[in-house]
């Protein structure tokens, strides 16, 4: 099993449950460790309960976890919800003033800080976040060094008597621990590697920068915003339109406005401000304007739980927008994959001149890993395809050439693809309409209906599908081919699935993986060449109703022996899995339903 | 709208603006006038055709960016402007020319409408405001005055209509005026200023639907509307003059610029990140020393 240690860190919103987070993450990150964040919280900004959990290692982290080696409970209520998850090994930090532990299993060692005897309480309110800090850095067999540089950083701005008094404060409950409290028997490891640490939404708002994206435009909405926040905060630097807009209809038009005047144009959103950019979708596929959207998933249907985890908007994805029409969907596999997916599923759009969708959610949107600098290469290939712009200037698109006035905006081709001028080129004007039309952009709906061209611009369009199949690998399997049981995820289960895989090849049952990243196209043929030779296959996905399974029952005539479902809100821990498999292989049941055990 | 436009040298004529297919607006239809005027004002102003972007949403009046020899969206009902919006920032060397009805802009286009005007885009905005909705055979439309009697309002409309020229000047657009179809030269003139005006201009026309409504024709406008320019009186520059003239309806219903200011910076040129000209001509790649200090601020 990977050697891993988590810390859980839990309080009301307005405790300054962050700050310490922050700190644990840059002092592991600092010491060449891998490390994933996942944050618990509700939709309050003051009170309420949050819990992070903060996963730290040698080798890759890809998700929270079974286990919380370290709890800090900032408030009575998380030592109230929390101690109990505790296991033989485990230690819990608290201030002994405030709270009372309740009882704890065997083994775990109960670490009470006399809070007002350490530090000058009526002086820093959260001197008791310090200490902890300090304490459990010791028990972790981490030098005093590491934090005092990260404190010095992070109060830098307030003055040497702030920084000084902090670091008084972490030595203080660093000393504590040394004279009170027993240490972790595995010191916290070191190596020389370097990582970047960030959460979905930062990584595919720099996927767009290096893809090249010179329109952003958002309309605030959980779990999407990280994204608004990175495009608003870097527009400068990077050389960025970023605008807040007043609705997610207005997005979505204004994306479109850009992406027609030969940008690339991006936004992003959650459920809520997709279905309200559902039409647009629409006019970006019929006037055969590139556009890319990512949808941030969470709890549905309606406002749901907006700060809550879900794998629930894939049917919502499929059926976007009225008709027919050509476009791409995928779902980024973990953190760093937010940052690559980006600049791929540009070229594709740009390509066959259709909308582009990223299906993520705020596992993956809201939470952090560390990523290699090297897998955050903004050097990135641009294709724009069959574009004419005025001058070609490096971006890949061809600069106009003379025309006799023929040029035919949607002239029907072997690919479907049509050679896209933009406005401002002279010799190619044309009008393009969210009303069928022919050829030359002419509306086909007002003057006259034809079906014999109306057959011809749509089935130009759909053309497209099979370039854009051709374009897209099929999904493959990893882990030993001759499995017990195949393991069926898509988006950001990849990382818990995985860690599943590997306990239970460790306990004797052998497990592979198929992990769906491209849901249109799907490549359904492929995947059933995969599965025909199956032993067991189980669907995992974080919805009610297995949206996936039935996607790709519909797609494929498939049907799985099993389901792994999960819609509380939470993400999938690795034992919900392992426990959900060895139930169904022992043929107790063909649909598990984890319940998840940490009261968030 | 855009104060650094580019002219043709050679004069153009009426053919040169003149789209692949005729109007199939009903004979007699307002929107014809406002058609020949937009056409006439180009003419005039030798803007390259190819700089000119004319933008619609949906209903009748829509159908304008098909009969122009310019660069057309024919977009979603509603929804010219944000489209609009997102167009001028990615390239404000162009002219943009946005057309639509009063439903359009008004109705299920109101929101964009007020925040494109207190954005301060740098557009035209043409409303052939009819006050009934054509396309769809006549119903009430937002502008369709207390009892009017439409299909969707048997018994007559008992909501008050908006006053588009009061919502424009509370909604802080630049340049406010209002047209009426059966007076082209007057419109012709409005719409030259509306395009040469650096911010949004809106301009609002009585283009009479001779199908669906049948209170507000051409015999009803025309001994009502006044020249706002025959007033000497008339000062365009204030706000709270032209807020009062906006409330005048009835016996006399004034025409012509209610409002114009030039002080307010246009969305575009407000935004540093286009100092160095369009982005649709720049460089797609971040550069290497921007991007690398992107990555270093994470680690």
């Amino acid at each position: 099993m990977k050697q891993t240690f988590a810390i859980g860190i839990g309080g009301a919103a307005g405790q300054g449950v962050a700050t310490p987070g922050d700190i644990f993450a840059k002092i592991f990150s600092r010491r060449g460790l891998h490390l994933n964040a996942y944050n618990a919280y509700q939709s309050i900004i003051r009170g309420g309960h949050t819990l992070l959990t903060i996963r730290t290692g040698t080798e890759k982290i890809t998700n929270m976890g079974d286990r919380i080696d370290l709890l800090i409970p900032l408030n009575q209520d998380t030592m109230d919800r929390h101690l109990q998850l505790l296991t033989a090994g485990a230690a819990c930090i608290y201030n002994a003033d405030t709270i009372k532990p309740g009882p704890a299993a065997d083994g775990v060692q109960l670490c009470p800080l006399p809070v007002s005897e350490l530090a000058d309480i009526t002086r820093n309110k959260v001197a008791q976040n310090t200490l902890a800090i300090g304490a459990g850095l010791h028990m972790m067999g981490i030098g005093f060094q590491a934090p005092e540089e990260v404190l010095r950083e992070q109060f830098k701005k307030k003055g040497e008597a702030v920084v000084a008094e902090n670091v008084g404060v972490a030595r203080a409950g660093y000393d504590y621990a040394a004279a009170n409290f027993m240490a972790f028997p595995n010191p916290i490891p070191k190596t020389d590697n370097r990582y970047a640490i960030l959460s979905g939404n930062v990584a595919m708002a720099m996927g767009g920068a290096a893809a090249g994206v010179k329109f952003y435009c958002a309309y605030p909405m959980s779990p999407s915003t990280g994204v608004l926040h990175w495009m608003a905060a870097h527009a400068r630097k990077a050389g960025i339109m970023v605008r807040q807009v007043e609705d997610e209809i207005g997005v979505i038009n204004m994306t479109i406005g850009a992406a027609h005047a030969g940008v690339r144009a991006m936004c992003a959103t959650s459920g809520g401000g997709f279905a309200l950019m559902s039409e647009g979708l629409g006019m970006s596929a019929m006037i055969e304007t590139p556009v890319v959207v990512i949808n941030c998933q969470r709890a549905g249907p309606s406002t749901g739980v907006p700060t809550k985890t879900e794998q629930g908007d894939l049917w919502q994805m499929l059926g976007a927008a009225f008709g027919d029409y050509p476009r791409v969907i995928a779902a980024p596999l973990d953190i760093g994959d937010c940052f690559k997916l980006i600049p791929e599923i540009f070229n594709l759009a740009d390509r066959f001149q259709c909308p582009g969708l990223v299906l993520c959610d705020l596992l993956l949107s809201e939470g952090r890993l560390s990523v290699h600098p090297k897998d955050l290469d903004f050097n990135q290939s641009i294709d724009r395809g069959e574009l004419i712009t005025v001058n070609a200037n490096g971006n890949g698109a061809q600069s106009a050439a003379a025309t006799n006035g023929d040029y035919k905006r949607y002239k029907i081709t072997d690919s479907g693809i049509s050679p896209r001028a933009v406005p401002g080129v002279p010799g190619h004007i044309h009008t393009v309409a969210t009303d069928e039309h022919m050829e030359d952009g002419v509306l086909i709906s007002d003057e006259f209906t034809n079906p014999v061209k109306r057959r011809a611009m749509m089935e130009k369009r759909m053309r497209k599908v099979a370039g854009i199949e051709a374009a897209v690998p099929s999904p493959t399997l990893s882990g030993p081919p001759d499995a017990d049981v195949t393991l069926i995820g898509w988006g950001s289960t990849k990382g818990v699935i995985e860690e599943a895989c590997e306990i239970l090849n460790e306990e004797g049952i052998s497990a592979n993986q198929l992990q769906i990243r491209w849901l249109v196209p799907l490549h359904g043929e492929a995947i059933l060449d995969i599965l025909r030779d199956s032993r067991h296959t189980i669907i995992v996905e974080n919805n009610y109703s297995g949206q996936f399974a039935r996607y790709l029952r519909s797609e494929t005539s498939f049907v799985p022996d099993g389901h792994i479902r999960k819609y509380d809100g939470e993400p999938f821990m690795p034992h919900h899995i392992v426990e959900a498999v060895k139930q169904q292989l022992a043929g107790q049941t063909k649909l598990s339903v984890p319940m998840h055990e940490i009261m968030v | 709208m855009a104060t650094s436009v580019q002219r043709v040298s050679q004069q153009l004529t009426m053919a040169d603006l003149k789209g692949k297919v005729d109007p199939d607006w009903c004979p007699g239809c307002g929107d014809f006038g406002v058609l020949a005027a937009v056409q006439k004002a180009l003419v005039e102003l030798r803007i390259p055709t190819y700089n000119v972007v004319t933008i619609s949403g949906i209903g009748c009046s829509s159908n304008f960016p098909g009969y122009m020899n310019t660069y057309g969206m024919h977009t979603l009902h509603g929804r010219a402007l944000a489209v609009a919006t997102g167009l001028k920032l990615a390239n404000h060397e162009l002219t943009v020319l946005v057309t639509g009805g009063d439903g359009d802009g008004f109705g299920i286009g109101g929101n964009h409408f007020v925040h494109s005007m207190r954005r301060n885009v740098d557009l035209l905005y043409i409303v052939m405001d009819n006050q009934i909705y054509g396309l769809t055979t006549g119903q009430t439309s937002p502008t369709s005055r207390v009892g009017m009697k439409t299909k969707s309002m048997p018994f007559g409309n008992i909501e008050a209509p908006v006053n588009p020229i009061s919502l424009a000047l509370a909604a802080g657009a630049t340049f406010v005026a209002r047209g009426f179809s059966g007076e082209q030269k007057h419109l012709t003139e409005l719409i030259k200023q509306g395009i040469e005006h650096p911010g949004f201009s809106f301009l609002d026309v009585f283009s009479p639907c001779v199908t669906y409504n049948h209170d507000n024709t051409y015999q009803w406008f025309r001994p009502r509307v006044k020249k706002l320019e025959d007033d000497s009186a008339h000062d365009p520059s204030n706000w709270m003059a032209a807020m009062e003239k906006s409330l005048l309806w009835g016996e006399e219903i004034p025409i012509g610029k209610f409002f114009e200011r030039t002080d307010v910076s246009t969305l575009h040129g407000a935004e540093p990140v286009l100092n160095d000209g369009p982005l649709v001509h720049g460089d797609l790649n971040v550069p290497p020393d921007v991007a690398r200090s992107f990555v270093e601020e994470l680690m």
